[in-house]
C-alpha cells in the first residue's frame, strides 16, 4: 500500500495547512518514515509525488535534516544527548555505558534490529541531563541503572557484561 | 518571584488546561482585545501600542523590540503571517520547552493578539522536530482553543479570523535563524536568506511576517491585560519585564528561574540553582549556550539584564546560563562548543563551513596530544578569518568559544599543550573516536551535517 492510500485522511489534513504543496515535504516525510521506519527511495518518491517536487529536492531535504533516516533503523532509536550543557553533568561516561549495554557503539544498530543508538547535540532538556529520545519521546534524568531497565523493558535484555562489538 | 508572569504552571496547578488557564485571568486579554459582536474590543493599533509601550524586547536572543517589529509590516498587504520561532536549539536552553508543554494556552493567547496586532490570518508554531511530545501537548491546546471559539472563523461573532497551525523542524540548529526557519516552512533546506528584504516586508511566501519567539509572545497576554505601566514595574529602563533564566551545568538544582530584568546578578542566579556542586569555584559562565563569549568568574556580580551582561563583556541573548567551575577543562569545553558549530554549519557560506570544520580539526589535534603552542594562534587566525565574514549569526557565534576561551583561559591551552603533546597522552580518545566513527558514518554523499 502506498502512502497516499495509508494515509490519505492525514495528507489532506496536512496539505490543508499550507498554500503551497512543498510546506508539507517534512510533515509527509514524518508520516513516511512512521508508515515505513525510514526515508525510502521508495517513500521519497511518494511525497515527492504528493508535494509535486522533484524527488531529488525531496531527496535533498532528507539528506540536510537530521532526523530524517536515509537508511534503515532499529525498531527504537535511542539519541543520547552528548552536547556540553549534558556532558558537564556526565553525559559522556553515560553514551558509554550505554554503548556497553547495547553492545554496539553510537551511530550503529543492534543486529537483532532492536536498537539504534545515536548521538545528539543539544535537545532542549538541560536541566534533566543526561537525557535521550526514544523513537522521539523525552527520558529525562537517566542514570545508567534506569536506562538498563529502559533497555530491558523495551525487550532488549543483552548482558551488561558484552564487550563493545561491531555490527 | 513570587507570582510568576510567565512561568505560571509553578503557580497554577494545571495551567495547562483550559479551563483552569481560564479561570486564572486565560483569555481575557484576548477578548479584551478583539471584542465582539456587543462590546468594541482594541484597535489592532491599540494592541501593537501597548507591547511598545510595555519596551517589550524580544526573548529569543537578539533583544529587539517586539512593538517596534510589529509596525515594520505594511498595513495594505495581504495575507500577512506571524511566525512563532519554537525552534530552541542553543546549547542550554529549555524555557520554550517548559511554557509549551506546561503553559501553551499563553503562548496561544500570545499568538494570537500578536497576529490580531498586525492582522494576520494565519500563524505558524515552528517547533523543533525533537518537541514532538511538547507539539502534541500544544497542539491538544490549540483543539481547546477552537473548540471554545477562541480561535478560527469570526472569532466571538467579530470579522476577525485566525488559524494557528504547528510546523515540526527536523533537527537543525540552523533553522533558529529567522530566515532559515522561513525557508524551513515553506519546504526547503534551512538555509538563511540574503536581508534585505527584510522578513516584515517580504518574509513567508514572501508575504508580510512577524517572527518572536515562543517567551516573546508568551508576555502579550499579561501586557494587554494589565497595561504598559504594571508591565513596566519589572526590570529596568531599558530592559523591561520579566525573563526566562535557564541554567544548566555545573549546579545543583538546574532549571528555569524566572525573575526582573536587571534585579539579580549571576552569582544570584547560580544560588537560586542551589550553588556550585560541591561548592566547587566558578571557572567560566556562558550567558547565551555556545553562542554567547564566556565570561569569566570576576564578573558574577554582573546584573541580568542585556545593557549589563553587555557591558561585561558578553550577551545575554536567549539568557542560557552554562555554568563551569573548577573540575572543568577548559580546552574540551571549547571542543565540545565547536564540534556542536561543525556540526550545525548549514553549508551555505564558505567561512562558516570551511571554519568550523577547520577549527575542530585543530582542537582534535591538540585533544589528541598532537598539539603544539603555534596550534592556539592557528585557531585564533581560523576565528578571525570567519569573524564579519559569515553569511549569518551562526558563523559568527561559532567564534566565541574559540576566541573568548583562548582570551580569558589562554594559560590553560598552553599546560594542556604541555602536558599533552607526545601523540601518546591525549585524553577523551573515547569521545574523539565516537565522534570520528559518527561523522565518518554520516558523511554519506548527501553531506548531511555531522
Amino acid at each position: 500500500m502506498t502512502l497516499k492510500e495509508k494515509r490519505a485522511a492525514d495528507i489532506e489534513k496536512v496539505l490543508a495547512k499550507y498554500p503551497t504543496k512543498r510546506s508539507a515535504v517534512m510533515p509527509l516525510l514524518y508520516m513516511a518514515q512512521e508508515e515505513y521506519g525510514f526515508c525510502s527511495d521508495d517513500a521519497m518518491r511518494e511525497v515527492a509525488d504528493i508535494t509535486a517536487l522533484d524527488p531529488t529536492e525531496v531527496k535533498s531535504i532528507v539528506g540536510f535534516y537530521t532526523m530524517f533516516f536515509e537508511e534503515k533503523t532499529g525498531q527504537y532509536v535511542i539519541e543520547v544527548c552528548d552536547d556540553l550543557p549534558c556532558a558537564l553533568r556526565g553525559a559522556d561516561a553515560f553514551v558509554h555505558h550505554c554503548e556497553r549495554k547495547l553492545g554496539v557503539q553510537a551511530g550503529q544498530t543492534t543486529p537483532d534490529g532492536k536498537f539504534t543508538l545515536r548521538t545528539v547535540m543539544c535537545i532542549a532538556a538541560c536541566d534533566r541531563a543526561p537525557v535521550a529520545q526514544v523513537n522521539r519521546e523525552y527520558r529525562y534524568s537517566l542514570t545508567p541503572e534506569s536506562f538498563d531497565k529502559m533497555v530491558d523493558d523495551l525487550g532488549g535484555a543483552r548482558s551488561t557484561a558484552a564487550g563493545p562489538q561491531t555490527a | 518571584m513570587e507570582k510568576h508572569v510567565l512561568l505560571r504552571d509553578l503557580d497554577v496547578p494545571n495551567i495547562r488546561e483550559i479551563a483552569v488557564y481560564q479561570a486564572n485571568d486565560g483569555y481575557a486579554a484576548w477578548r479584551k482585545a478583539i471584542g465582539s459582536l456587543e462590546v468594541a474590543g482594541m484597535k489592532p493599533d491599540e494592541v501593537m501600542g501597548v507591547v511598545k509601550d510595555a519596551g517589550l524586547r524580544g526573548r529569543g536572543g537578539a533583544g529587539f523590540p517586539a512593538g517596534l517589529k510589529w509596525s515594520f509590516l505594511p498595513k495594505d498587504m495581504f495575507p500577512k503571517y506571524v511566525v512563532v520561532n519554537g525552534d530552541e536549539s542553543e546549547a542550554g536552553t529549555f524555557k520554550d520547552h517548559q511554557l509549551v508543554e506546561n503553559n501553551p494556552h499563553q503562548v496561544i493567547e500570545g499568538v494570537a493578539l500578536c497576529s490580531y496586532a498586525v492582522q494576520a490570518g494565519t500563524a505558524y508554531i515552528y517547533l523543533r522536530g525533537e518537541f514532538y511530545e511538547p507539539a502534541k501537548a500544544l497542539q491538544k491546546a490549540i483543539d481547546e482553543a477552537y473548540a471554545a471559539g477562541l480561535l478560527g472563523k469570526n472569532i466571538f461573532g467579530t470579522s476577525y479570523s485566525l488559524d494557528i497551525h504547528i510546523h515540526l523542524g527536523a533537527g537543525a540548529y540552523i533553522c533558529g535563524e529567522e530566515t532559515a526557519l522561513l525557508e524551513s516552512l515553506e519546504g526547503k533546506l534551512g538555509q538563511p536568506r540574503l536581508r534585505p528584504p527584510f522578513p516584515a516586508v517580504q518574509g513567508l511566501y514572501a508575504k508580510p511576517t512577524v517572527i518572536n519567539n515562543i517567551e516573546t509572545l508568551a508576555n502579550v497576554p499579561p501586557i494587554v491585560l494589565y497595561g504598559a505601566k504594571w508591565y513596566r514595574q519589572f526590570g529596568t529602563e531599558k530592559s523591561p519585564g520579566t525573563k526566562i533564566f535557564c541554567v544548566s551545568g555545573r549546579v545543583n538544582k538546574p532549571g528555569n528561574f524566572e525573575l526582573p530584568l536587571g534585579q539579580y546578578t549571576i552569582r544570584d542566579l547560580i544560588e537560586m540553582a542551589g550553588g556550585t556542586i560541591d561548592g566547587r569555584p566558578v571557572k567560566g559562565i556562558l550567558p547565551a549556550g555556545s553562542s554567547a563569549p564566556i565570561l569569566p568568574a570576576s564578573v558574577l556580580d554582573t546584573k541580568l539584564d542585556y545593557e549589563s551582561v553587555a557591558a561585561a563583556g558578553s550577551i545575554l541573548g536567549s539568557a542560557s546560563f552554562v555554568i563551569l567551575d573548577d573540575t572543568v577543562d577548559i580546552v574540551w569545553a571549547a571542543r565540545k562548543m565547536v564540534r556542536f558549530f561543525k556540526h550545525e554549519s548549514c553549508g551555505k557560506c564558505t567561512p562558516c563551513r570551511e571554519g568550523t570544520f577547520w577549527a575542530l580539526r585543530v582542537y582534535d589535534k591538540i585533544v589528541s596530544g598532537h598539539g603544539t603552542q603555534r596550534d592556539i594562534d592557528m585557531l585564533v587566525d581560523v576565528a578571525n578569518g570567519m569573524a564579519n565574514k559569515c553569511f549569518c549569526l551562526l558563523g559568527e557565534f561559532s567564534t566565541s568559544p574559540v576566541l573568548s576561551t583562548i582570551k580569558h583561559f589562554r594559560p590553560e591551552y598552553e599546560q594542556f599543550i604541555r602536558e599533552h603533546h607526545d601523540g601518546k597522552s591525549g585524553i577523551y580518545q573515547d569521545e574523539l573516536i565516537r565522534d570520528h566513527a559518527i561523522s565518518v558514518l554520516s558523511e554519506a554523499p548527501t553531506g548531511k551535517s555531522h
